[in-house]
């Protein structure tokens, strides 16, 4: 797989790191000299020095040939036009692209950008939901917000402990997808009986994301 | 433009162009509403404007909602940035489907997916650029001598 990143700061840095370790091929276009520098001294990536919305930049940097672009710029106008770019012009198959203002986020869907992600939206939907309840270790709105996707916590408190998936009536559009116990991974059949220290990954729908976490750990938000 | 035609008229940008558009629509009796993140910009507007100045950034889109691009005939983006411009063209024409969109954009390289976009241009480097050619190839001019020196 060979990635083009637009973009820097320490995101970058750590970005590229993953991505080389499992090898993929990395490209990263940077407008800062210095940074370039640094980065590729200190990577096993291509750093190409430049604007990353001028084609004959990305060209440079293979965008020719590349599987995918992540445009994660600090302005929400650059990521857009180096992802129209890369589709229009040098037709990369997937185009990623950061969003500051959460707004744009349907904006870019609607210009036809096919993954849009706001950090903010994310950040936000994070601590407003996760506020009141220390079990939920992870949560992640998919499918445009659409789905939540959250890691929970079972505690010895939780009415459904020592009850199986079969008799406890789960909100309507909810789903226990997998049990983490121990080192296991078990993805539950009805028989399946929850126990206290489980870690639950849960989907729902953000209207019933309450009801759910109220049924699980018996506390309401 | 003629006299009995008012158009609503968003100028993105408050600089030398936007300005000097602004403060002629305004005066021919258009209405017009300028954007630009600094205020300091509209200062550049005449004292006889008499449209709104409306502070932000347009690449926001509750800007452009405050603005009610949704309403506007004309959207025209004069920032110096070409990217804020080709941002603003298409949100202004795709989500607020305003007719008539135009950007002002210096780099020609990327002309084929602007095109692609189908975002009306104005480039002021080709316009220039075209003159200069123009005028040297149409006017004849007085071939210099090699002066000893």
């Amino acid at each position: 797989m060979k990635i083009l990143i637009v973009g820097g700061g320490k995101v970058i840095y750590f970005l590229c790191r993953t991505f080389v370790s499992k090898g993929y091929i990395v490209t990263v276009i940077n407008r800062d000299h210095d940074e370039c520098v640094r980065l590729s001294r200190r990577l096993k990536v291509t750093v190409v020095h430049g604007d990353g919305s001028d084609p004959q930049i990305l060209e440079e940097a293979g965008a020719f040939t590349a599987n995918a672009i992540l445009a994660i710029t600090p302005n929400d106008e650059d990521n857009l036009v180096i992802c129209q770019l890369a589709d229009l012009q040098f037709h990369i198959p997937r185009t990623l692209a950061l969003v500051n203002d959460p707004d744009n986020e349907e904006v870019f869907r609607q210009l036809g950008i096919k993954t849009a992600l706001s950090t903010t939206y994310i950040l936000s939907s994070l601590i407003e939901q996760r506020a009141s309840f220390d079990e939920i270790t992870n949560l992640i709105p998919v499918g445009e917000g659409k789905v939540n996707v959250m890691e929970l916590l079972l505690n010895e408190n939780s009415p459904v402990v020592g009850q199986t998936l079969r008799d406890i009536a789960m909100p309507e559009n909810s789903l226990v997808a997998v049990i983490l116990r121990d080192d296991e991974t078990i993805v539950p059949r009805g028989a399946t009986v929850l126990q206290s220290a489980d870690r639950l990954i849960v989907m729902t729908l953000p209207e019933n994301y309450s009801q759910v976490l109220k049924k699980l750990t018996g506390e309401s938000e | 433009m003629s006299s009995d035609l008012r158009y609503f008229v968003i100028i993105v940008g408050c600089g030398r162009l936007g300005s000097y558009i602004a403060n002629k629509l305004s005066h021919s009796g258009h209405s017009v509403v300028v954007i630009d993140s600094r205020e300091s910009a509209f200062n550049a507007l005449s004292s006889e404007y008499s449209g709104f100045r409306l502070e932000g950034d347009a690449t926001e889109f509750d800007v452009l909602k405050q603005a009610k691009t949704d309403q506007a005939d004309v959207l025209i983006a004069t920032t110096h940035e070409d990217n804020v411009n080709v941002m603003v063209a298409q949100v202004a024409k795709k989500l607020f489907h305003v007719p008539r969109v135009m950007a002002r954009v210096f780099d020609l390289k990327r002309e084929k997916v602007y095109h692609h976009l189908g975002i009306e241009t104005v480039s002021p480097t080709l316009i220039a650029g075209d003159v200069f050619l123009e005028s040297i190839t149409t006017s004849p001019i007085a071939k210099r001598e090699g002066i000893g020196l």
